[in-house]
C-alpha cells in the first residue's frame, strides 16, 4: 500500500506528444481509473509508470521514491496485462510464482503464498494445469494472483476486462474490487469503459488528447462534468444551443424557436436539483443532457421549473426496460428515453428537469458539431 | 443410386490416378534403384533386377575399421560443431533482428543470404586458396567455417523469425515482476522461442551433414565425409557402398524432418524473412 506520485509528465513518441504535463496523485489504498477514448494517452500514463515508456519530462514517484528513470525490474509495480501475459511454458502455479523465485523466496515459502493466492481468485485445484489449458477468465485470474503475490506497492491494471465475456468480465470487475479493498492495496487502472470506471473506482481520471480533462469521484464527473467535451464523454452527449443568462440563484433561458423562456433554479454547492452552469454573466451555452435522466410529454404540454423542446418522434426502439426515441427538434435529432409507448410521427415534448442539464459557453466549433 | 451416375464421372479418377502415379514414379523410382542397390551381391546390364541378392556389402560398411564408419563419425562431429558456431552467431543476431529497431535491417536480413547467390564452386575455390594461406586447409576447422557460412542463413533467418514470434508482453511481464533483461532473455525469450530455434540448428545439421561442394575444395583429402565417401565410391563403380553410404545419410534426413514438421508453428514460419 503506497502512494504514487506523477508531476508534470511528459511523453512523446517520435516526435508527437502523447501525454503532455499530467500531474495525479494516488493516495495509499485508492482504487484510480484512467478513462478515455483510444489515443487519450491513458495506456502511455500506465506504461510511463510501470517503467515501459521513457519519460521526456516530469517525475514519476512511488512510496515517495523518485523511480523516473528506474528500469521496470527495479521499480515495485505489478502490472495486468489486457493480453493476460502469461508464460505459456509453465504451470499456473510456476507464473504465479515466479515474482517470489525472483526474489529468492524458499521453496515451501512460494508453495504456500502460491496456495494463498490460488484460494483467493478461487483457482484451487488448477495449480499443476498449463495455463493454455485455462479459460479467459481463469488466464486473467492467474495474471492477477502472479500481480498481488509479489505484494507490489502499485497494481497496475491495463484494461485487463476487455478480452473477456461480457458475463464473465462483469463478474471479474466486483471481484477485482472487492480484493483491492480487502487487501488496501492502491490500483491505478486503464479502460475505455464508462461504466466498468464508475463501478471500480474511489476516483476517475478523464484523459483526452494526452492531457488530464477531469479528476473526480464517480459522482462528482457524472453530476458536474467540468467541460463539454467530459459531459460529452459521459453520456451527456445530447447537445441543445441556447441563449442564457446566470444570475445569482437562477438561469434566465431566452425564447427560442423549438423552447418557450423559462427560469431554472442553478445547482451545484450542495443545491442536488439544480442546473450545472459553467459560464458567469449571458450569452450562447451548449447545454447538453442524458437520454435517460430526460422525459417525453405529450404536445403543448408545459410542467413548470423544466426547459421544454418541441418535437416530433423520427425513431423508436426497445432497447428494454423503457422505450428510446429519436426526436427531432429543429434539425437536431436527440436520443431520448420514455416509459410510454409512443408512434413514430407524433409531437411530441422534451421535459428536461433543470438537475439534467450541464451548461458550457458555446465556443463557434462546438455550435458547428451541436 | 451409384449405378445412375453418369460414365464420364466414373472415368474421372484417371487422369488424377496418372497424375499421382507420375509423380509417386519420379519419387520413389530412384529410391526403388537405392534400395535394390544396397541389397544387391551381382546386378549388371542388361538384366533388369540384381542377380543376386545379400548383405556382404553392408558387413564391409559397417566394419568398425571401415572408412564409412570414420567418414560418418567425421561428419557428425563437424555437423555437431556447425550448429554450436551458427547457434554462437544467430541467437544474439536472431534476438537483435527481432527485437532492436536496427538500421538497415533488411539489408543484414539479405547478406546471409548472399553465399546462397554466388556459383557455390567459384566462391569456394577461392575460399580453398585463402584457407591455404592460413593454414585452414583439410582441417576440421576449416570445413566448419565453411558449412556455417553456409547454414547461417537458415539459423538466422529461422531463429529472427522464432524471436519476432515471442509475444513482447510475455517479456515485459518478466520485466515487472523483477527480472533484469538477461534473466528475462534465458528464463523467457529463449524458451519459448526454442522450439524455433531448435528447428533452425536441424536445419543446419543436415545441410551440414549433406554438404559436398565446400567440403571437398576445402577438406580433401584429409577431411573424409560421407557425401565425400559416397562420391568415391559412386566415382568408382561402386554402386552398393554408394547406396547404403546414401540410405546412412536418408535415416537423419527423414527422421529429422518428421521433427521439424513439428517444431516450426505457423507463426513462426509467417515471420521468417520479415
Amino acid at each position: 500500500m503506497s502512494e504514487l506520485h506523477v508531476e508534470n509528465l511528459t511523453v512523446a513518441y517520435g516526435g508527437s506528444r502523447v501525454l503532455n504535463g499530467v500531474s495525479l496523485h494516488v493516495r495509499p489504498g485508492e482504487f484510480v481509473a484512467l478513462l478515455g477514448s483510444s489515443g487519450c494517452g491513458k495506456t502511455t500514463l500506465l506504461r510511463a509508470v510501470s517503467g515501459f515508456v521513457p519519460v521526456d519530462g516530469g517525475r514519476i514517484a512511488i512510496a515517495g521514491r523518485d523511480v523516473t528513470k528506474a528500469p521496470p525490474e527495479r521499480r515495485d509495480t505489478a502490472m495486468v496485462f489486457q493480453s493476460y501475459a502469461l508464460w505459456p511454458h509453465m504451470t499456473t502455479a510456476q507464473n504465479i510464482g515466479y515474482g517470489l523465485k525472483l526474489r529468492r523466496w524458499t521453496r515451501p515459502r512460494i508453495a504456500e503464498r502460491v496456495a494463498e493466492m490460488l484460494r483467493l481468485l478461487k483457482l484451487d485445484g488448477l495449480a499443476d494445469r498449463n495455463v493454455t489449458q485455462l479459460s479467459g477468465g481463469q488466464r486473467q485470474r492467474v495474471a492477477l494472483g502472479r500481480a498481488l503475490a509479489i505484494d507490489p506497492d502499485i497494481l497496475l491494471l491495463d484494461e485487463p476486462l476487455s478480452n473477456l465475456d461480457a458475463r464473465i468480465r462483469l463478474e471479474l470487475r466486483h471481484e477485482i474490487r472487492a480484493l483491492q479493498q480487502r487487501l488496501g492495496i492502491t490500483a491505478v487502472h486503464v479502460t475505455h469503459d464508462r461504466e466498468e470506471a464508475m463501478v471500480m473506482a474511489d476516483r476517475i481520471v478523464i484523459l483526452n488528447a494526452g492531457v488530464i480533462a477531469q479528476i473526480g469521484t464517480p459522482e462528482e464527473i457524472y453530476r458536474r462534468p467540468a467541460s463539454a467535451f467530459v459531459a460529452s464523454f459521459l453520456g451527456a452527449d445530447n447537445v441543445v444551443p441556447l441563449q442564457a443568462t446566470r444570475t445569482e440563484r437562477t438561469l434566465e433561458i431566452a425564447a427560442g424557436p423549438d423552447h418557450d423562456a423559462v427560469s431554472l433554479p442553478l445547482g451545484g454547492d450542495g443545491a442536488q436539483d439544480g442546473a450545472q452552469v459553467e459560464m458567469p454573466g449571458s450569452g450562447p451555452v451548449a447545454a447538453h443532457f442524458r437520454t435517460e435522466s430526460v422525459r417525453l410529454a405529450s404536445a403543448g404540454h408545459t410542467p413548470p421549473d423544466a426547459l421544454v423542446l418541441r418535437g416530433r418522434i423520427t425513431q423508436a426502439a426497445y432497447p428494454g426496460g423503457r422505450w428510446r426515441y429519436g426526436v427531432a427538434v429543429g434539425g437536431t435529432v436527440f436520443l431520448v428515453d420514455d416509459d410510454d409507448r409512443r408512434t413514430v410521427g407524433d409531437a411530441v415534448a422534451i421535459v428536461i428537469p433543470p438537475s439534467a442539464l450541464h451548461c458550457f459557453p458555446l465556443r463557434r466549433e462546438a455550435a458547428g458539431t451541436a | 443410386m451409384i449405378t445412375t451416375l453418369a460414365p464420364a464421372r466414373a472415368l474421372a479418377w484417371i487422369p488424377r490416378g496418372l497424375a499421382l502415379g507420375l509423380l509417386a514414379f519420379v519419387i520413389f523410382g530412384p529410391l526403388t534403384n537405392l534400395g535394390l542397390w544396397a541389397v544387391a551381391e551381382k546386378w549388371y546390364f542388361p538384366h533388369t533386377l540384381p542377380l543376386q541378392y545379400g548383405f556382404s556389402f553392408w558387413e564391409r560398411v559397417f566394419a568398425p575399421r571401415s572408412n564409412a564408419m570414420a567418414s560418418l563419425a567425421t561428419s557428425v562431429t563437424i555437423a555437431l560443431l556447425t550448429v554450436a558456431a551458427c547457434l554462437a552467431v544467430s541467437v544474439p543476431a536472431g534476438y537483435a533482428l527481432a527485437r532492436l529497431r536496427l538500421p538497415w535491417r533488411g539489408a543484414i536480413l539479405l547478406a546471409f543470404l548472399l553465399p546462397q547467390a554466388f556459383p557455390s564452386v567459384a566462391v569456394y575455390i577461392n575460399v580453398a586458396r585463402i584457407f591455404y594461406t592460413l593454414g585452414l586447409n583439410g582441417t576440421v576447422a576449416g570445413v566448419v567455417l565453411v558449412h556455417t557460412v553456409h547454414g547461417l542463413v537458415f539459423s538466422v533467418w529461422i531463429t529472427a523469425a522464432a524471436f519476432a514470434a515471442v509475444d513482447r508482453s510475455l517479456e515485459e511481464a518478466a520485466r515487472d515482476m523483477g527480472a533484469g533483461p538477461l534473466r528475462t532473455f534465458f528464463g523467457i525469450t529463449l524458451p519459448l522461442a526454442a522450439p524455433g530455434v531448435m528447428a533452425s540448428s536441424i536445419f543446419v545439421f543436415l545441410e551440414s551433414l549433406d554438404e559436398f561442394t565446400g567440403t571437398y575444395f576445402v577438406g580433401v583429402p584429409d577431411i573424409s565425409t560421407l557425401p565425400l565417401l559416397m562420391f568415391n565410391a559412386g566415382m568408382g563403380g561402386n554402386f552398393q557402398i554408394a547406396a547404403i553410404t546414401a540410405l546412412i545419410l536418408l535415416v537423419p534426413s527423414v527422421g529429422f524432418m518428421l521433427v521439424i514438421e513439428r517444431f516450426l508453428k505457423a507463426d513462426v514460419l509467417a515471420k521468417v524473412g520479415h
